[in-house]
């Protein structure tokens, strides 16, 4: 049976509420209007005000109230409606969320889980679509996943709600309407990355809505007969080294691709790890896709110019591979 | 290393004819390579002065590969790193000469970008250069920008292995293969051709019945004035009423190479000749509508003999543009032939009987043939082909134009 990613993200909400009365979901637009990308439809009515509450319009206060809940005993979900709306909160993230634990010597502890949407692509410009999940990437005393699969996004709701600090989720706004035949959703890890493509001849990293993008550039390069090895990174901190270094010591090239800006990117910190880390076993340069460092256009034919895309990615690639070509 | 028809992938150096500084010409033959086929003598298309051997004696290289570098005429010898640039073998570089000009693999050498930095080496290179005791210095690049990558590395130790292994005094460089080897790679690379043949090429087939009344009586009057070394056989003058044939029906005569027919200028007949122990090599006559019968018979003559001893040339090998199979001797009444990519067609001719037939509107006993073409539906179809094979019939039936 196809199952949406929006349909997966609902259904761990769901469970998640189901099965443990500590869960409470909260948000602009969770309840009554059933979620801004409908991940929450129906949940006010199943499960009533008191655990699926609508908030005002005011990140720092509502995420504020999740951690004081979370303190608390409870186990909230707050949503914030896109990452660049969650600057308001960074304060209470940055400041609080991830930081009393360590203030405390231990005392306390923060298990908030923050769900928001990220990237672009739907045309609502630059105040609606950038991805700035490289700077919460940066703050230790948080964890940071970006599920690009049907079975992450409902897998790793649960893991993160069992995590004893806060635990970040970005989803990628095109991906809501992707589907994947299913037969049944679990659990997934929080800790690791997935190979999910294997591959002999170039590593390609990506994550949340450029995997995709990064699978086929990698059936195209196929044609021209470069095998690709794809690596979702699906946990954004703490960077998985491991799985990154092995491909890269087996294949030699590295690309990473993320929609993020290149400056101060993910793709800068992987680049840097397997320069660290792989330096000897690099047979080419590193080479990253990244978005073009401006505010997000709101012109359609602007932000697709602005994002990577496949011929990028095919490109890129293809660039590491000399006289071959 | 030229390809020498479509199922030759690699090619092993035998002997270098020429050495550094020796002045070629275009046509002259300057090494011997052994195939799977035959030892062919590998000819150089283009004048000047030889610079360097890349490629040395007893190595197997892919076809594709720079044998030798050759200098332009007035170019002057610049000394050169040993290893060599390899050009990886793609389906545009294998029909290239043998010999590249010297400017290219010496533009490989010297790092492309700013003059005078760092030579580029990828890390991974420079850490297997050290482990394999490789000079990384000596080592071209085939990487992004010209840098040097493992795979450059790998190459440039398999070749000091191979000089290594030449220079000692005990071990032999890798001698010439026995009858039996040779049987079995000729039986493999049949079977790789004659597979991408029927796997890929739409065959289709017609017969024609040619009577040879006139063909033969001409031929015996002609003979009976000759010694019998200067005596044309029958074979040659169904290969000359092909090639002319062939000259007309265009898309009989050429190559179906990426998606499309291409056509070539030359009508240059392979021959399919079978070898003792087995196999068959259908290596070319050049030019068979422009040749007078008693050049075709001689070089048909030259070739059979050098088949059969295993010293073909490249041109040879690689310039079938249509073929001639002729089982006649072995008593069969036709054969349908399997075309040899990339090749579009093969004519068979079967023994020649004598039948009896109704010849205007009398019952005569004649010599007739079994004609046959297997043609390639993608370039031709078999209206064509019917008008093709009813050309050979009509030459055959005036010997005066197939003497010229």
């Amino acid at each position: 049976m196809k199952t949406t990613y929006r349909t997966a993200v609902h259904d761990a909400l769901r469970d998640a509420l189901r099965d443990d009365a500590r869960v409470v979901l909260m948000g602009e637009d969770v309840g009554r209007y059933g979620g801004t990308y409908a991940a929450s439809k129906g949940l006010l009515e199943e499960f009533g005000p008191e655990r699926v509450r609508d908030t005002p319009l005011s990140e720092l206060g509502f995420v504020g109230i999740g951690i004081g809940a979370a303190l608390n005993g409870l186990r909230p979900i707050v949503e914030v409606m896109t990452v660049n709306f969650s600057l308001l909160a960074l304060d209470q993230i940055v400041n609080t969320a991830a930081a009393l634990r360590h203030m405390s010597g231990g005392q306390f502890s923060v298990p908030l889980v923050v769900r928001m949407a990220t990237g672009a692509g739907r045309q609502l410009a630059a105040q609606h679509s950038h991805s700035l999940e490289p700077w919460y990437a940066h703050i230790p005393g948080i964890k940071v996943v970006a599920p690009a699969t049907v079975e992450d996004a409902y897998g790793m709701l649960g893991p993160a709600l069992a995590d004893p600090d806060p635990v970040v989720i970005f989803e990628h706004v095109q991906l809501y309407n992707t589907s994947t035949d299913i037969e049944a959703l679990g659990p997934t890890d929080i800790s690791r990355a997935a190979v999910r493509r294997g591959g002999n001849d170039v590593t390609v990293v990506a994550y949340g809505g450029s995997l995709w993008k990064a699978l086929d550039a990698a059936n195209e390069l196929l044609l021209a007969g470069i095998d690709c090895e794809v690596i979702d990174l699906r946990v954004l901190r703490p960077l998985d080294d491991d799985t990154i270094l092995e491909s890269v010591r087996k294949t030699h090239r590295l690309v990473v691709i993320d929609e993020a800006w290149r400056s101060g990117s993910l793709a800068a910190e992987v680049t840097a790890r397997v320069v660290e880390g792989a330096f000897y076993d690099l047979d080419a340069p590193v080479a990253r896709v990244c978005s073009a460092e401006v505010p997000m256009p709101y012109a359609k034919h602007l932000e697709q110019a602005a994002l990577p895309q496949v011929p990028k990615i095919v490109a890129a690639v293809q660039n590491l591979f000399g006289d071959r070509q | 290393m030229p390809s020498l028809g479509s199922d030759m992938d690699e090619g092993t150096l035998n002997e270098w004819l020429v050495k550094p500084g020796d002045n070629v010409t275009r046509g002259q033959i300057v090494a011997v390579v052994e195939t799977t086929k035959a030892a062919v003598e590998i000819e150089c298309w283009q004048e000047g002065t030889v610079g360097e051997l890349l490629v040395p004696v007893g190595e197997t290289v892919q076809v594709g590969t720079a044998l030798a570098a050759l200098l332009a005429p007035g170019e002057r010898t610049e000394k050169r790193r040993r290893v060599a640039a390899r050009s990886r073998s793609s389906t545009s570089a294998a029909t290239e000469p043998v010999a590249a000009p010297s400017s290219a693999p010496a533009a490989a050498v010297t790092p492309r970008g700013a003059p005078g930095r760092r030579r580029w080496v990828s890390p991974a290179a420079r850490r297997l250069a050290q482990s394999l005791h490789v000079d990384i210095d000596a080592v071209s690049g085939t990487g992004p920008q010209g840098s040097v990558i493992i795979s450059d590395v790998e190459h440039a130790a398999a070749i000091l292995e191979h000089v290594a292994a030449a220079e000692k005094p005990t071990t032999k460089p890798k001698s010439k293969p026995t009858a039996a080897e040779r049987a079995v790679q000729m039986r493999k690379s049949i079977a790789a051709a004659m597979s991408r043949s029927k796997r890929e090429i739409p065959h289709y087939y017609l017969t024609d019945e040619i009577v040879l009344e006139n063909a033969l009586a001409w031929l015996t009057t002609r003979n009976a004035q000759r010694s019998i070394d200067e005596r044309v056989l029958p074979a040659v003058l169904l290969l000359k009423a092909v090639g002319i044939a062939a000259q007309r029906f265009a898309e009989f005569n050429g190559f179906w190479r990426d998606d499309g027919f291409q056509p070539t200028t030359g009508v240059h007949v392979g021959v399919g000749i079978s070898l003792r122990g087995g196999g068959l090599v259908a290596p070319a006559i050049h030019d068979v509508p422009d040749k007078k019968l008693d050049e075709l018979m001689d070089d048909l003559t030259d070739l059979v003999a050098r088949a059969r001893s295993f010293s073909l040339r490249s041109s040879e090998m690689s310039d079938p543009t249509i073929t001639v199979t002729n089982l006649g001797d072995q008593g069969v009444d036709a054969v349908f032939g399997v075309i040899y990519p990339p090749q579009v067609a093969i004519v068979g001719f079967g023994r020649p009987a004598q039948r009896v037939c109704i010849i205007d509107g009398g019952i005569r006993i004649v010599t007739i043939v079994q004609a046959t073409l297997a043609a390639d539906h993608r370039a031709s179809d078999g209206h064509r082909g019917a008008l093709f094979l009813a050309a050979i019939n009509e030459l055959l039936q005036q010997p005066d134009l197939l003497e010229k």
